[in-house]
Formats: structure tokens, sequence, C-alpha cells
């Protein structure tokens, strides 16, 4: 379906208005795909239509599924795998010894889409209950997407979803069947996670303080500025020890002084102290 | 290069699969049923076998249970590929020694996540 230039910018400004992301022009023909269930729905001809509709602002129902439509909420579990064998051979056990007084971590996956990642990472502590004995371990997951973070605590999965990048004992231990070609997160895995509607910019979710922070594949989306505002964010929620990952395609270089690369753990990005000091790591 | 054999008695899900690992830079080798997967196995072992479940002449179940009470000292990955996809059909496959399942119908990244949590990709 043809989009109007005009139409395109009206859209794209709304996105970055509401939510900090941009639509890049490589990503522009994800407008129309997006956007055809709505087109549907309301018995819109054109986009340039429903666009004229979006514009009168007497639709604030419509402006919000737009919205939700144009959200990227691409994520599968164990995503990449690679960066899950990472932080739980490098940081986790690092911070396992660092808190093993008080027998606490939290881990706070900041724009976690429909809640694959939050799943993903509370099934390695639950495979290893016997290690994680005592211990009090907080996974929040949070994103601005109220349509995904309904679906993250619904906890339910299609097929598809369910076997792309789970594996197939961590499938059969913590899923259930139901209805046929669905799955469903099994009590003890749904009662080990949080989720909360939020966007990066506002105030991080409780407790407020995190040993490792995810996100990954959020910032790319992010202008400029909001990215500077979500590092800005990341680093007061972070704990001085602690980790922050990003997608493969992202870093910390160039963006903001709030971070350094982590020389131990390729990907992985250390908090700067207020004075400017890096924290003191003891392996 | 990593070598897969492919066992299905559909043509069309052959060449579908064919078509993925080849651009996951795997040779491929095919079988329209277990007997004939076997023959395949004899001749020269697969890193990694994607297995139906019903097929004509000797079942994938079959096959698998040949396989690995087999005195072969190469024991492949198995991947079981089928549209037999409830919770009893997955834990009767695990406990006859499938290494994973993927449930159909499937794309290239689901069959790439699988050959990687197997470790053959």
């Amino acid at each position: 379906m043809d989009i109007s230039q005009s139409s395109q910018r009206i859209l794209s400004s709304l996105l970055e208005a509401r939510t900090g992301q941009q639509i890049t022009f490589s990503r522009r023909w994800r407008i129309d795909s997006a956007l055809t269930s709505i087109m549907r729905e309301r018995e819109f001809d054109s986009i340039d239509q429903l666009v004229a509709r979006l514009v009168s602002g007497r639709d604030p129902a419509l402006t919000e599924a737009v919205i939700e439509a144009l959200l990227n909420n691409e994520t599968y579990f164990f995503r990449d795998k690679l960066p899950f064998d990472l932080l739980f051979g490098g940081p986790i056990r690092r911070l396992e010894l660092a808190r093993s007084r008080e027998r606490r971590l939290a881990i706070w996956c900041a724009g976690c889409s429909t809640g694959q990642e939050v799943y993903s990472l509370a099934m390695n502590f639950l495979d290893e209950k016997t290690r994680w004995q005592g211990w009090k371990i907080e996974i929040v997951g949070s994103d601005l997407s109220r349509r995904a973070i309904e679906r993250a605590r619904g906890g339910v999965y299609s097929q598809f979803e369910v076997q792309r990048g789970l594996p197939v004992m961590q499938m059969i231990r913590y899923f259930e069947e139901v209805g046929g070609r669905e799955w469903k997160v099994a009590p003890a895995l749904r009662q080990a996670v949080r989720f909360e509607q939020a966007s990066i910019s506002d105030p991080p979710p409780r407790p407020g303080r995190f040993d490792i922070v995810l996100c990954r594949n959020v910032l790319l989306y992010f202008t400029t500025e909001m990215r500077r505002l979500a590092f800005t964010r990341l680093a007061q929620a972070i704990a001085p020890d602690g980790s922050l990952m990003l997608g493969a395609g992202e870093t910390v270089i160039g963006q903001t002084d709030r971070f350094v690369s982590d020389p131990e753990n390729r990907g992985l990005y250390i908090p700067v102290s207020a004075g400017g000091a890096q924290a003191v790591r003891v392996a | 290069m990593r070598s897969c054999l492919v066992v299905d008695d559909s043509k069309v899900i052959r060449k579908v699969a064919r078509h993925i690992l080849e651009t996951l830079n795997f040779s491929v080798e095919e079988a329209e049923d277990g007997r004939e997967a076997l023959d395949r196995c004899d001749a020269s072992m697969p890193d990694v076998i994607l297995l139906d479940w019903n097929m004509p002449v000797m079942s994938g179940m079959e096959f698998l249970r040949a396989l690995r009470g087999s005195e072969r000292s190469e024991q492949p990955k198995v991947v079981f590929c089928t549209t037999e996809n409830d919770i009893a059909h997955i834990r009767a496959a695990i406990a006859a020694g499938a290494d994973e399942y993927v449930m159909k119908p499937f794309d290239r990244e689901t069959l790439q996540s699988k050959l990687q949590i197997v470790g053959v990709a």
C-alpha cells in the first residue's frame, strides 16, 4: 500500500514524541505491515486516511493502537544464546561471591517486550535450584508497550514462539500445553519474575537498584537524545559493581560516559562512578 | 562443513529443510524413511539428523531406537521434526534419545536455534 511522504513523517514524529523511538529509513517498509490489522479493524481505505484521523486528535484509542503497532516487539527465548552463557559464566558467578552475605540478586530486563528474555534468565536460575537455595533473586522486566507486558504477564506463547531458541528440556520442564497449539509458563516460573509497564526514561522499577541490567536491541531504535537519557537512567539503576548488557550491535562507545566496556567480558559494560573512577572489580 | 541427514517422507519438507540447512553451511543428505536413513548412517554418519516421526517402512521412533541401541561408536545429534506436537510425544522422543524437538511448521530461525542448542551450528 502506498504511503505518502507526509504520512510517513507524521507517523515517525508521533512515535518519536511518545516513545523516543525512531522509524529509520530502513524500517519504513514495516509501517505498512504493522498497520494492516488496524486498517482492517477500523475500515480505513488507506494509511493516509488513518493518518488524517490521527491528526484530528479526536481518537486517542487509535493513537495508542498505532503506537503499539509501530513498536518493535521482536524477541525470543535465549536470544542469540551466547549472551546468556557469558552472563552466567562471568558476572553472575562474580556477583554470587560478592553477594554471598546478603544472598540477594536483582536483575532488570529493560525493554523486555513479551517476556521471553526474563523467563530465559529465570529458567537458568531455577535449573540450579540447589546452588541458589536461600537466595532472593528478583528478575524484573519492563516495557513501554502495554500489550507486550500483558502478554508477558499472561505467559502464553504460540507453538512457534515457544520453540524458538528454547531447549526442549526447558520447554517440557517449565511450560504446560494449553489448547493444543499454545504453551503456558508453569506457576514456578511465573512466580520467579515480575513485569511492569514503563519507559526506560521513567524511574527504574522496584527494587530500584540492580546488579545486572539487560537492555538488548532497544537503544538502537532511540533518538540520540533519548539514548543519552536512557543511559543516565540505566546508570542510576545499576549497582557500582553491576553489569550492563546491550544487544550485539549496540555499544556505549561514543554514546555515554556513564559506562565503559568490561575488559573481562566482551559485550558487557560496567558503570563509571560519580567521581569518574571505574568500580574496582575483585575476581 | 557440518553434515545433516534429513529424514522425511515429504519431498516438500526435505526441499525446505535442505534449503535452510545449505544457507547455514551444512552439507545435506536425504532419506525418505527410517530404513533408508539407517543405510545412509552406515555409509557415512552425519553430524546431525533431522527426523520426521510418521514415515512408511520405518518410523522416526523405530529409527531412533535402532540408532541409539546399535553398536555404532559415532552417535549423531538427533532433532525430531514432526507434526506430533503434544507433550507425550515430546517426552517419548527425549526418552528414546532425541537431543532436540522441532514442532512443524518451522522456519529458518527455529531450526537454526535448535541446531545451535545441540552444538552443531
